[in-house]
């Protein structure tokens, strides 16, 4: 998917209709392709997020029904109430986001390169954890992470928990149950949807520029500083997104490596809507989550230039 | 000390693929554990049992059907729909391009976990009882977007003077289209495909929400971190993983030979 979204986001050719006059009964001919499936999404996407609108301002209870009353006061409850978890879920996302990037780059130049004919090899095992469900594998780290495994001692005897521990980060001598720990596995969930744009644009850039720019007396620092990382802002915009925005609502890395303090809003709308039973209160934060989301990502694409991810 | 310096994005790179491929080594070595408990975190020791007998915990290959069956559905849906509508998008001039395109990029730039709030609020609001449809239907839906863009990129970059060619040469629009505009665009198709196959596969946060009391694959594992977690799990991660690294090797072999072959 992630290749897809980055060719979007690249200068392609122009959409260019074929210009003729079609007769009436041709002309109808993009309707119907179009219908049934924007319909799906009209009626399975668009439709829904009414209805959650409407949700929102409802009151009542399980037993007696609900009843719109036009009760926005449950939006200023619910922010009241779980703003932590709403500014840890941004805070964590942001922070996995980060380090995807930091930890995906080398690899993604490593590929586009330095590769050579190990290329193809790399990229597979770039994308072969997919082919384990990720849930599996968010439970391994259970294990790398438990209290005696290698990992943790290693970072004892290194004496890294000791900082990570007086940040906040972790507590004492455990790993597991602790933000970073959350934010580790987050990390990991996401890095290929980093790695794959960034890749792409990457193989893009014509080796040239790089002896062109070694020819102009630019150091291998500055070449990448004004050659290489500006030429692949493309993949690192769709990147940020594709990590950012299912990190921020993500529930899954919190629950299985986290404790009670470390729930992020995924958490809170997934209890209040499935185990609760709160719709109104639930609707509300779900819709909070994608006015943020929104907001930022359409911020964020201003910002970076391009707005022609569609 | 050079040497690193020199090898600095190169070590940094491998560093960060054993990050990534750490776990689903875990997985497989613990695959062959014989827990102490209910619980596969820790090694005790060696054994066969789970890879003999795969399907021994209660109701696991079960979900594992169902998990096949839903994701090949939803490819079929999202494939002939999204296939549909990128041919529209790039072919045709119509009215609310605009809006159309958002519609189908909202759903990529939507955090899973409200769509799948609104979806259950909708079928709730509605009566529907939840189960394999609702998985479906909501399945469909979030792999759509993605088809689009996979069949759109490729149907793009398609030079329309092909199709115009074959019908100077008269052929008849659905010769031109089964002969000519399908095979070119068939890659294009595969990949989104592949990608709705896998994204249904493997969803979980989506599928909790709106299943009711159907489980699937995800959902059993889910279940099972809290219950207990059978080494079973572990064998069909692994199987998995083995079996589609094996098929993409596989394909590359063939891709390289047919290569030679038009080469020579």
């Amino acid at each position: 998917m992630t290749t897809t979204l980055t060719k979007e986001a690249a200068p392609g050719p122009v959409e260019e209709p074929v210009l003729r006059k079609p007769p009436t009964r041709k002309r109808l001919v993009p309707y119907w392709l179009l219908l049934p499936g924007i319909l799906w999404l009209l009626v399975f996407f668009a439709l829904p997020l009414v209805y959650q609108a409407s949700t929102s301002v409802q009151t009542g209870s399980l037993e007696e029904g609900f009843q719109v009353t036009w009760h926005f006061q449950t939006y200023v409850d619910a922010f009241t109430e779980y703003w932590p978890q709403l500014l840890r879920s941004l805070l964590y996302a942001g922070t996995a986001t980060a380090l995807c990037l930091l930890l995906g780059y080398p690899l993604a130049y490593l590929i586009a390169f330095k590769a050579g004919r190990w290329r193809n090899l790399l990229l597979v095992l770039v994308i072969a954890p997919f082919f384990t469900s990720f849930l599996i594998r968010t439970l391994a780290w259970k294990t790398i992470l438990a209290d005696d495994s290698l990992v943790v001692d290693a970072l004892n005897a290194l004496h890294v928990l000791d900082v990570t521990s007086w940040l906040g980060w972790t507590e004492g001598e455990r790993v597991l149950a602790t933000p970073m720990a959350v934010v580790c596995g987050l990390t990991y969930n996401f890095l290929p949807f980093m790695i794959l744009p960034l890749y792409t644009s990457l193989e893009r850039i014509d080796g040239r520029l790089h002896e062109a720019a070694q020819d102009l007396y630019a150091s291998p620092a500055t070449t990448f500083r004004k050659v290489t990382f500006p030429l692949s802002m493309p993949g690192v915009v769709s990147g940020t997104l594709l990590t950012f925005i299912p990190a921020s609502g993500d529930y899954v890395n919190a629950e299985l490596l986290g404790s009670t303090d470390t729930k992020m809003i995924g958490n809170v709308i997934q209890s209040q809507f499935l185990r609760v039973l709160d719709y109104p209160t639930a609707a509300a934060l779900s819709f909070i989550l994608m006015a943020i989301v929104l907001l930022m990502v359409t911020v964020y694409i201003r910002k970076a230039g391009t707005e022609d991810l569609v | 000390m050079s040497w690193i310096r020199k090898n600095l994005v190169v070590i940094a790179g491998l560093l960060t693929l054993a990050y990534m491929i750490l776990p689903n080594v875990v997985v497989m070595v613990f695959s062959f554990n014989k827990p102490n408990g209910r619980f596969n975190y820790s090694w005790q020791q060696f054994s066969l049992d789970a890879w003999k007998d795969p399907c021994g915990v209660a109701d696991m290959c079960e979900s594992l059907t169902l998990s096949l069956q839903l994701a090949a559905w939803s490819t079929v849906g999202a494939v002939v729909l999204g296939t549909m509508i990128a041919f529209a998008l790039v072919r045709y001039r119509f009215r609310a391009r605009g809006a159309i395109n958002s519609l189908i990029f909202l759903p990529m730039a939507m955090p899973e976990v409200v769509m799948a709030a609104s979806l259950l609020t909708l079928f709730l609001n509605m009566g529907i009882e939840l189960g394999f449809w609702t998985v479906l239907i909501a399945h469909i839906m979030f792999c759509l977007s993605f088809v689009v863009t996979a069949v759109k990129a490729r149907v793009m970059s398609m030079d329309p003077r092909l199709e115009e060619a074959a019908r100077d040469l008269y052929a008849g629009p659905a010769q031109t289209f089964l002969r000519v505009t399908l095979p070119i665009a068939a890659p294009g198709i595969a990949a989104g495909a592949l990608l709705a196959f896998a994204l249904s596969f493997d969803d979980f946060i989506i599928t909790n929400f709106n299943a009711g009391s159907t489980v699937t694959f995800p959902m059993f594992v889910w279940g099972s971190a809290q219950r207990g977690t059978p080494v079973q799990i572990n064998v069909i991660g692994t199987a998995m993983f083995v079996l589609a690294v094996l098929m993409v090797v596989a394909g590359q072999i063939i891709t390289n030979r047919r290569k030679k072959t038009a080469t020579a």
